[in-house]
């Protein structure tokens, strides 16, 4: 225990003092306590005070003018519209002649990760059979007016979750696009 | 009959050794822990399952986000007392405002902003506290007069001239915020050809 060490030092020349012993012992609970509550908070509180961060890299804004623009098989491309009211539309391929959809759909779990996981897969079985394994899914993210910051993170996120390595944010909408939005 | 008599125990248990470490440890984290001050625009990020921290030093963060007036508004934050103070130097240049020494050690100290470069020596004179009621405009961003552009031109510039580093940008952008008011901040960065940056965003639960 912590004591205090309060003997005279050789002191009693003549008669006898004694000195009246005292319990130097201090109760240390209380403040064990506070300590411990104060390490808890300090603890809890560092770190998660630190905020993430997600890495967006966006293509060249003005690519070269000589540059050949290159053609992607559309059956690898899946277009997905960010609404307003937290709701996508999206398609499979070309809109004139989609494979799937369009179609409305939610975010979340349930909602875009599962036909994200869903057409993933089936891309890359497309490709397996031509014999190019590594031509994965191409997403196509379109933003449009009325979407929110939060609808872009959530769907740069679903990007990361379900392992989507090649997605472009392009928000250019063709009249039929517009057209499809619109009418929700 | 012989008394049995128990032998008594002590109950106080010696907790010096445990007051030790447990102040130890209390010490480390009051050291170690970064004082929060609040924001003169508080946003409500979006979260993300994203895992990388934000950099410490040598970042420029942009905040968009509704202030009290429910207008959309445009901070700018610099991380790095020397940088802050090189940035300052230059900005007073090129829009032909003078800060003293006083203000640019003021400055270096101080977090985010949101005022056309005319106003800031308000700012900087103002205590902290009042830094945060101030209700300040924003920075201007329109196309006739984009400071936020020369801020982050000449930010790069310093963090350039300092460490020899690349500034990293981050974007912390308030969820409800519409997506052309993001754009608009993506395209005068990527009109510098900064085409990599970060979005900052809170933790997601595990089971999202």
């Amino acid at each position: 225990m912590a004591e205090l060490n309060t003997g005279d030092g050789g002191g009693g020349k003549g008669g006898k003092v004694r000195s009246k012993k005292q319990n130097s012992k201090v109760d240390l609970t209380a403040m064990v306590d506070l300590a411990f509550l104060l390490i808890t908070f300090f603890m809890l509180t560092t770190s998660l005070s630190k905020p993430q961060a997600m890495d967006l890299s966006l293509p060249d804004k003005d690519p070269k003018t000589d540059e050949v623009p290159t053609k992607v098989d559309e059956n690898r491309t899946m277009t997905v519209m960010l609404g307003a009211d937290n709701k996508i539309t999206y398609y499979m391929g070309l809109l004139a002649t989609p494979k799937v959809g369009p179609k409305d759909i939610a975010y979340g779990k349930d909602g875009i990760r599962k036909e994200l996981l869903t057409q993933k897969k089936a891309v890359l079985a497309y490709s397996t059979a031509l014999g190019k394994p590594k031509n994965g899914i191409i997403v196509i993210i379109k933003p449009t007016k009325k979407s929110n910051y939060r609808n872009l993170v959530d769907i740069l996120d679903e990007m990361a979750i379900s392992g989507v390595e090649t997605y472009a944010i392009v928000p250019e909408f063709s009249p039929e696009e517009t057209k499809l939005i619109d009418k929700k | 009959m012989a008394k049995i008599k128990m032998k008594k125990k002590s109950t106080s248990t010696d907790m010096t050794a445990m007051c030790d470490v447990a102040f130890l440890l209390l010490t480390f984290f009051i050291l170690t822990a970064t004082a929060k001050v609040p924001e003169a625009l508080p946003v409500d990020m979006p979260s993300s399952v994203a895992q990388s921290k934000l950099p410490d030093t040598d970042l420029a963060i942009i905040t968009i986000g509704k202030g009290a007036d429910g207008k959309s508004k445009v901070f700018f934050d610099l991380k790095g007392r020397e940088i802050r103070k090189k940035t300052l130097e230059g900005m007073g240049a090129k829009y032909g405002v003078t800060f003293s020494e006083d203000d640019k050690t003021k400055f270096a100290l101080m977090d985010d902003f949101g005022v056309p470069l005319t106003n800031l020596k308000q700012i900087i004179d103002m205590k902290a506290a009042d830094r945060t009621k101030a209700n300040q405009p924003g920075i201007p961003i329109d196309s006739l007069d984009n400071q936020l552009k020369d801020w982050l031109l000449v930010s790069r510039r310093a963090s350039i001239d300092l460490d020899d580093k690349e500034l990293k940008i981050a974007i912390k952008g308030d969820a409800k915020e519409q997506y052309p008011q993001i754009k608009k901040i993506m395209d005068i960065l990527q009109d510098q050809k900064i085409n990599s940056f970060n979005l900052v965003t809170g933790t997601r639960g595990k089971d999202f």
